[in-house]
């Protein structure tokens, strides 16, 4: 699934940023280089970064600007990452957090 | 511990433009913002911007972000990026989370002599059945992925909301090729101006005015897959019986915005609940000083409105913290002061306006009245 938008009639969406691959729950995915972890995974159409600690609901991005934490996942063994502010780096290993990871 | 004279939290248009104005008068500045570029939301802004040439009418916001970035770099501004102020502490000592990359953060402590505070706004949430389910989102955390990052984020939504944020996501969803399936409102009236819900009509979106959403319910991936909604009554509750079964994947929230307010509120700067500006806002005076010296507040942070506006409030704040650190002297001061609240006062007019400026006037005359004027004594903190 691709949800990149490639064409717009106002804005300039030719990418000129390197595409690396991360990978999430062990799959591997194309992202760009510096774009937000998030970004990258709706990109892919994932949209579950976590689940709940105590009844275990999923949760995705609300928004969008790293004050909700909703989007935290682990990333590279780091828990409670916000992916949204989080800048993709080649070769990065995401996981979907389940409850609060770390404690 | 490092020291700055002034240190601005946020690099939205607020914080940017008091950046500058306080970097002019030949402060050393430093710009804290948590995302990872400066800007604010300027950069999600792909429309015209409305009003006279001398707020930027017919410009849009992203190119007001690279101008006032342009500047703020002319200037020697320092912006600190993926950093995150985690608090304010007596001696005005602001602790930085600073991570140069995402995930590698280190703990700063900046000490001060003036802050400013242009934390801007986050986005109100209304509470339906199953709100939380992934695909239901602000509208303007839709409006980031597809207008930033280029994004989609669903692929056919429900908007909730018709003030400006509402229709102008709504089209700019559909620019990015989202089908907008629905246009839900509470109230009786589209909120917002008529130019805009037009081009959401002419494109043949659906205005449920008078309905909510009653619930969301996920699809067979656990996100969102169906989206009831129903008419209210008198009461704003929804009517039994009237229910409709819209598919989408997407749901997104614009039911207005507060101002973030919690640093404020750690240095005891004195706060009032304000309807029409969203929530609790700081008292300040014209110099935008809170009730605490050396702490000034600018933007949204003081009361929703607009970039326009945000821009006036941080040159004033640059302004004063740059006269209170004794680069520019009062009566220079105070009449470049007089010309920006000119400007501001020209921006709270018409029948949106003037209500925010008879608002904005009590928040002044409240700061007179409980905090001491011309030149107030403060509370040690």
């Amino acid at each position: 699934m691709n949800n990149r938008i490639e064409e717009h009639a106002v804005l300039d969406t030719a990418s000129d940023k390197e595409t690396v691959e991360i990978t999430v729950d062990g799959i591997t995915i194309p992202a760009e280089k510096g774009e937000p972890i998030l970004a990258a995974l709706l990109a892919n159409g994932i949209r579950i970064n976590r689940y709940t600690a105590k009844k275990h609901e999923p949760r995705g991005l609300f928004c969008g600007i790293g004050q909700c934490t909703d989007c935290a996942m682990v990333v590279n063994g780091r828990p409670n990452v916000r992916t949204c502010i989080t800048p993709v780096e080649a070769g990065m290993v995401i996981k979907t957090q389940e409850g609060i990871e770390g404690v | 511990m490092e020291k700055k004279e002034v240190v601005v939290v946020g690099a939205g248009p607020a914080g940017l433009a008091a950046a500058i104005e306080a970097a002019k008068a030949g402060a050393k500045v430093l710009v804290v913002d948590l995302n990872m570029k400066p800007g604010g939301q300027l950069f999600k802004q792909i429309h015209k911007f409305f009003g006279s040439s001398a707020h930027h009418a017919g410009t849009r916001g992203i190119d007001i972000g690279s101008e006032l970035l342009e500047e703020a770099e002319k200037n020697g501004v320092e912006i600190w990026l993926n950093s995150t102020v985690i608090g304010l502490f007596p001696g005005n000592k602001v602790a930085i989370e600073n991570g140069a990359t995402g995930t590698e953060k280190k703990l700063v402590t900046v000490k001060a002599e003036e802050i400013i505070v242009a934390t801007g706004a986050s986005e109100n949430v209304v509470r339906f059945k199953g709100w939380t389910t992934p695909g239901v989102m602000g509208a303007g955390a839709a409006q980031t992925m597809i207008n930033v990052h280029h994004v989609k984020p669903g692929r056919r939504a429900v908007m909730l909301g018709s003030g400006n944020v509402g229709l102008i996501v709504s089209y700019q969803m559909m620019q990015a090729g989202i089908d907008v399936a629905a246009l839900v409102e509470a109230a009786p009236k589209i909120g917002g101006y008529a130019v805009h819900a037009a081009k959401i009509r002419r494109a043949g979106v659906p205005i449920y005015t008078g309905h909510t959403i009653v619930e969301v319910c996920p699809g067979a991936d656990g996100t969102v897959g169906k989206v009831v909604i129903a008419e209210v009554g008198s009461d704003f509750k929804p009517v039994p019986g009237t229910e409709q079964t819209i598919e989408a994947d997407l749901v997104t929230i614009a039911t207005g915005l507060k101002p973030v307010t919690e640093l404020l509120r750690l240095m005891k700067c004195r706060l009032e609940f304000d309807g029409l500006f969203g929530g609790y806002v700081p008292l300040h005076n014209k110099r935008m000083e809170t009730s605490v010296k050396n702490i000034f507040a600018a933007g949204d942070a003081t009361g929703v409105e607009e970039a326009s506006t945000a821009l006036e409030e941080g040159r004033l704040a640059g302004i004063s913290a740059a006269e209170a650190l004794g680069y520019i002297v009062r009566s220079d001061a105070e009449s470049e002061r007089e010309i920006i609240w000119k400007r501001l006062d020209a921006l709270r007019m018409g029948p949106f306006g003037e209500r925010r400026m008879i608002e904005k006037n009590k928040i002044l005359d409240e700061f007179n009245g409980k905090v001491g004027t011309p030149v107030p004594e403060f509370q040690e903190v």
